[in-house]
C-alpha cells in the first residue's frame, strides 16, 4: 500500500507553507531573543523549535520528489489522528484521577513549595486536555475521514491538512505547559493566553478550509448530513473563539493580556461561549460522528433522514441562545437569564429528536448490540447523549438550579456527558476506525472491548452518581435552617460531608482510566495485525483504499 | 460537468452561511444590548479601579486558578445573604476583566471576604490551609511568600486596562512602580498621595514579612478589600433605576 | 432602549422570525419532491465505492 506518487516540481501547497513557516520561524525567533518575561521566553523557544522542526520536515518533503497519490483516500493522517486521540485520551483521564484524588486527599497530593500541579493549575490541563486534545483530535479524525469518504474525494490541501494537525498538537502543548506554568486568562475551557489564541485561529481556520475545499472536490451531489453538523462545528467554534478571547496583551513579547469585556458583559460572553462549547465542540461535532459511523457501523442508512436535517436546523438555531442559564440568579439582567432558560428548555427536543434518530437506526438489526460490543458503545453513546440532554433542560430552569449551580451535581451533569456520551461515541468511532485504515479484518480482541465496555460504564455509574448524591446534598446543606432561625451548617461542614462522595468518584474515574489503558492495548495489537485465540468472531468487509472514479 | 461543479461549490458556501447567520443571532440578541442598555449596570458610590499591588493580587489569584473553586457571585438568595453579604451588583465587577464570578463553590464564595479575617489568618491558610481549616481540600500556598514582587510590567498593567475601560489616570499609571510598595507601608514618603489616589485602601504589611514586598502581599491585599468598596448606605436597591 | 422595548420586540418580532425558519426548514424535510434525494444521500456512508482489483486488502 503506497500513498505517493513522484512528483514533478514543488507543488503549491508545499510552497506556499514553506514559506508560512519561514515567517513563523523568524517571528519566534525575533520572541526569543526580545522577551524579558521568563514564562514567554519558555514559549517562544517551544515555538522556534517546533517551526524548526516544521521546516526540515517539508524540506525532505520536497527532496524526496514524491506526491500525494490522488486516486487515494488520504489514511496516513487518519493513523496520526487515532493515535494522537487516544494518547490524550488516556493523559487527560489520568489528569482527571490526579485532580479527583487531590479532592479526596488534600494532605499527600500537594507540594506546598511550588504550585505547579495545584488543583487550580492542573484543572485546566484536564479540562482542555479531554476536550481539545481527545474530543478535538477525535473530530479533526473522524471528520477527515468521514469528509473523504463521503464526497468519494481525497483531503484536499496536501500539506497543509499535515499542518492542521501538527499544529493543533502544538496548541494543546502550549496551552497545557502555559497551565501548570502559570499563563492562563481564567476564562473556563478559554484558558490559554492570547499569542495561543492567534495560533488556534490560523489552525482552525485551515481546519475549515481543508474541510470545505474536501467539499467542493466531491463527486457526489448531495453533502451528507454528518458533514453539516461537522461544518457547524467548525464554523461556530471559530466565531466563539474569536470573540470570547479578545483582548489586548500588555506587551508584544509578554504573556499577560486583559479581556476586552469586564464583569457582566465579560460574564455573559464567557458563558455564551462556554454553553456553546458545549453545544457546538462536544454535541454537534460529536452528532456528525453519529451520523456516519452509527449508520457505517449498523449497516443501515438512518432512520430518518428528514428527521436528521429538522435536528440539525433546530438544534444549531436554539442551542446558541441557551449561555445564560450558566448566570442564574447573578448579576446578569433578568430579561438574559430567562431568555436562556427558555432555549435551554426548548433545546430538549431537538436533541431528543437527534437520539432517537441514532437509536431508531438500529431497528431491525438490534441483535448487534448483544453480538457486537463496538455497536454497544455506539449505542450507550446515544443514550447517555439523551440522558445528560433530559438533565441540563432541568438544570436550566432557575428553582432547580438555585439548588444545583456552584454544586457537584453540575460536575456529574458535565461528566454523564462526556464520559457517557463524547467518549464513548468516539471509542465507538476509534474501534471502527483501527481496523478500517489499518487494513485489518478484525479487532484484536472482541472480549477485551466487552472489557472496556463493562469497566467504564460502571465507572461512570460511580462517577455521576456519587455527584448527584453530593451535589444535592451540599444544596441542601447550604439551605438548610436550624429551629432557631440560623443557618446549620458552617461552610467547612459541607465539605466535610463530601469526602466520601469524592473517593468514589475518584474510584469511577480510576476504572474509566483503565478501561481506556484496555482499549489503547487491544488497538495497539490491531495495529499490528495480531488476532487473539479462541474468539469466535466474523471477519469485517474490506474498504475500498482507492476513490471511485465516478460518484 | 464543469457547470454542475460550481454549483455543488456555492452550495457549501451557502452552507456555511446560513450556518453562521443562524448561530449569530443569539449572541447578538443576548450580548450586544448589555453594552448600551442603561439598566445593566447600577449607579453605586465607592467603586474604584484597583490598586497596582491588590491587581497585582488579583493577577496570582487568576493565575493559581482560584476561581476555579471560589466564586465571587453572591446570590439574591436568603441564605446566601446570611452566610456571605449583600448580593453582588453588577457594577462591583464593572472594572474586572476579565470577570471572576466562578462556576463552582468546592470553598466558599470570596465576593465579600474583605475584612472578615486577619491578615494572620490568611498567611497561615495560605501557607498551610489544613492547620487552619482541617476538612479543607484546598491546596497550600507557601511559595508565595517567597515570590519578590519587582513590578517589572505594572505600569504597563495599568496602561492596557485604561485601554480596555479602566478609568485610571496618568498619575496613577505614572506612579504605578513605588505604589506597589508604598501601599505595605504605612510611613512611605509618598502614604498622602498614594490615599489621594486609591480612598479608602488599606496600607499595612499584608504577608507578616516587611522586610519582603512578595505575591503573599498582593494576594492578601486583594482579598482584604473584596466586596469592601460599594457604599450600601446611600444604595437604594429597589430605586427605580437599580432594577432589572 | 430599555427593558420594555427590548421584551416587546422579542415577543412580537422574535416570535414571527422563529416560527418561519422553523416552517421553512419543516417545508423543505417534508417537501414530497425532495425524497428521493434524501434516500439517496442516507445511503451515501454505506456506498464506498467498488474494491481495486488486486488491491491489498
Amino acid at each position: 500500500m503506497n500513498d505517493s506518487t513522484a512528483r514533478k516540481g514543488i507543488g503549491l501547497d508545499v510552497l506556499t507553507l514553506g514559506v508560512f513557516l519561514s515567517v513563523l520561524v523568524l517571528i519566534s525567533l525575533f520572541l526569543t531573543a526580545k522577551t524579558q518575561d521568563p514564562l514567554m521566553r519558555v514559549h517562544a523557544v517551544i515555538l522556534l523549535g517546533a517551526f524548526l522542526l516544521g521546516v526540515t520536515a517539508l524540506f525532505m518533503r520536497a527532496a524526496s520528489g514524491l506526491d500525494f497519490d490522488q486516486t487515494r483516500y488520504e489514511e496516513g493522517i487518519i493513523k496520526a489522528g487515532v493515535v494522537a486521540t487516544v494518547f490524550w485520551g488516556l493523559v487527560g483521564f489520568l489528569v482527571g484521577v490526579i485532580i479527583a484524588s487531590q479532592l479526596a486527599f488534600p494532605n499527600i497530593m500537594y507540594n506546598p513549595d511550588f504550585g505547579w500541579f495545584n488543583f487550580g493549575r492542573l484543572r485546566p490541563v484536564h479540562t482542555s486536555a479531554v476536550i481539545f486534545a481527545f474530543g478535538g483530535n477525535a473530530l479533526m479524525v473522524t471528520s477527515f475521514y468521514v469528509v473523504q469518504r463521503t464526497c468519494h474525494a481525497r483531503l484536499a490541501g496536501g500539506v497543509w491538512a499535515w499542518f492542521v494537525f501538527w499544529g493543533y498538537q502544538l496548541f494543546i502543548v502550549l496551552a497545557a505547559t502555559g497551565y501548570v506554568s502559570g499563563i492562563t486568562q481564567s476564562k473556563e475551557y478559554a484558558e490559554p493566553e492570547w499569542y495561543i489564541d492567534i495560533w488556534l485561529t490560523i489552525i482552525w481556520v485551515s481546519y475549515l478550509l481543508v474541510f470545505l475545499a474536501t467539499l467542493w472536490k466531491r463527486k457526489i451531489k448531495h453533502i451528507y448530513v454528518a458533514n453539516w453538523f461537522y461544518l457547524a462545528f467548525i464554523v461556530t467554534v471559530a466565531m466563539l473563539h474569536i470573540i470570547n478571547n479578545l483582548s489586548i496583551p500588555i506587551g508584544l513579547t509578554e504573556h499577560k493580556s486583559y479581556s476586552l469585556f469586564s464583569g457582566v458583559q465579560d460574564a455573559m460572553t464567557q458563558w455564551w461561549y462556554g454553553h456553546n462549547a458545549v453545544g457546538f465542540f462536544l454535541t454537534a461535532g460529536f452528532l456528525g460522528m453519529m451520523y456516519y459511523f452509527v449508520p457505517k457501523r449498523a449497516e443501515r442508512p438512518v432512520y430518518s433522514y428528514r428527521l436528521s436535517i429538522v435536528h440539525f436546523w433546530s438544534l444549531i438555531f436554539i442551542y446558541i441562545w441557551a449561555g445564560p442559564h450558566h448566570l442564574h440568579y447573578t448579576a446578569l439582567p433578568m430579561w438574559a437569564q430567562t431568555l436562556g432558560m427558555t432555549f435551554s428548555i426548548a433545546l430538549w427536543m431537538p436533541s431528543w429528536g437527534g437520539m432517537i434518530n441514532g437509536l431508531m437506526t438500529l431497528s431491525g438489526a438490534w441483535d448487534k448490540l448483544r453480538t457486537d460490543p463496538v455497536m454497544r458503545m455506539l449505542v450507550v453513546s446515544v443514550a447517555f447523549y439523551g440522558m445528560s440532554t433530559f438533565e441540563g433542560p432541568v438544570m436550566s430552569i432557575r428553582a432547580v438550579n438555585s439548588l444545583s449551580h456552584y454544586t457537584d451535581w453540575t460536575i456529574g451533569h458535565v461528566h454523564s456527558g462526556a464520559l457517557g456520551w463524547v467518549a464513548y461515541v468516539s471509542f465507538g468511532a476509534i474501534y471502527c476506525l483501527v481496523p478500517w485504515v489499518w487494513k485489518r479484518k478484525r479487532l484484536y480482541s472482541n472480549d477485551l472491548v466487552e472489557w472496556h465496555f463493562w469497566i467504564s460504564t460502571i465507572g461512570i455509574v460511580f462517577y455521576i452518581t456519587s455527584m448527584w448524591v453530593s451535589g444535592i446534598m451540599q444544596g441542601l446543606m447550604w439551605r438548610a435552617y436550624n429551629s432557631f432561625g440560623f443557618l446549620e451548617y458552617s461552610f467547612v461542614e459541607t465539605v466535610e460531608a463530601m469526602h466520601p462522595y469524592y473517593i468514589i468518584r475518584m474510584t469511577g474515574g480510576i476504572l474509566f482510566l483503565i478501561g481506556a489503558l484496555i482499549m489503547a492495548y487491544n488497538l495497539w495489537r490491531t495495529a499490528r495485525g495480531d488476532v487473539r485465540k479462541g474468539e469466535n468472531v466474523p471477519d469485517m468487509a474490506p474498504l475500498p483504499i482507492a476513490i471511485p472514479a465516478v460518484g | 460537468m464543469k457547470f454542475k461543479h460550481e454549483i455543488f461549490e456555492k452550495n457549501s458556501l451557502l452552507l456555511t452561511l446560513g450556518i453562521l447567520v443562524v448561530v449569530s443571532i443569539g449572541g447578538i440578541v443576548e450580548i450586544a444590548p448589555l453594552f448600551y442598555l442603561s439598566s445593566t449596570i447600577e449607579k453605586v458610590d465607592g467603586m474604584r479601579p484597583y490598586t497596582p499591588l491588590e491587581l497585582t493580587g488579583r493577577n496570582v489569584y487568576i493565575r493559581e486558578g482560584c476561581y476555579l473553586c471560589h466564586s465571587q457571585m453572591i446570590r439574591p438568595l436568603r441564605d446566601e445573604a446570611e452566610r456571605y453579604g449583600h448580593y453582588s451588583l453588577a457594577a462591583e465587577s464593572m472594572y474586572d476583566h476579565p470577570f471572576q464570578w466562578g462556576s463552582k463553590r468546592t470553598g466558599p464564595d470570596l465576593a465579600r471576604v474583605g475584612g472578615k479575617y486577619s491578615d494572620a489568618w490568611h498567611q497561615a491558610h495560605l501557607i498551610h490551609p489544613q492547620a487552619v481549616v482541617p476538612e479543607s481540600v484546598m491546596p497550600p500556598y507557601r511559595f508565595l511568600k517567597d515570590n519578590i514582587l519587582d513590578g517589572r510590567t505594572i505600569e504597563a498593567d495599568l496602561k492596557t486596562n485604561r485601554i480596555v475601560g479602566v478609568p485610571y489616570t496618568d498619575g496613577q499609571i505614572s506612579a504605578a512602580k513605588s505604589d506597589l510598595s508604598t501601599q505595605v507601608d504605612e510611613y512611605a514618603d509618598d502614604f498622602d498621595g498614594f490615599m489621594a489616589r486609591y480612598p479608602g485602601a488599606n496600607v499595612r504589611d499584608f504577608d507578616g514579612d516587611p522586610e519582603h514586598l512578595t505575591e503573599m502581599d498582593a494576594l492578601i491585599a486583594y482579598l482584604q478589600m473584596l466586596g469592601t468598596l460599594v457604599d450600601f448606605s446611600t444604595y437604594e436597591a429597589d430605586a427605580e433605576e437599580n432594577l432589572r | 432602549m430599555d427593558y420594555d422595548d427590548v421584551a416587546k420586540f422579542a415577543q412580537t418580532w422574535g416570535l414571527v422570525y422563529f416560527a418561519v425558519l422553523f416552517a421553512l426548514v419543516l417545508l423543505y424535510a417534508l417537501w414530497p419532491g425532495n425524497q428521493k434525494n434524501f434516500d439517496e444521500a442516507a445511503n451515501i456512508p454505506l456506498n464506498d465505492g467498488p474494491l481495486e482489483n488486486g488491491e491489498d486488502q
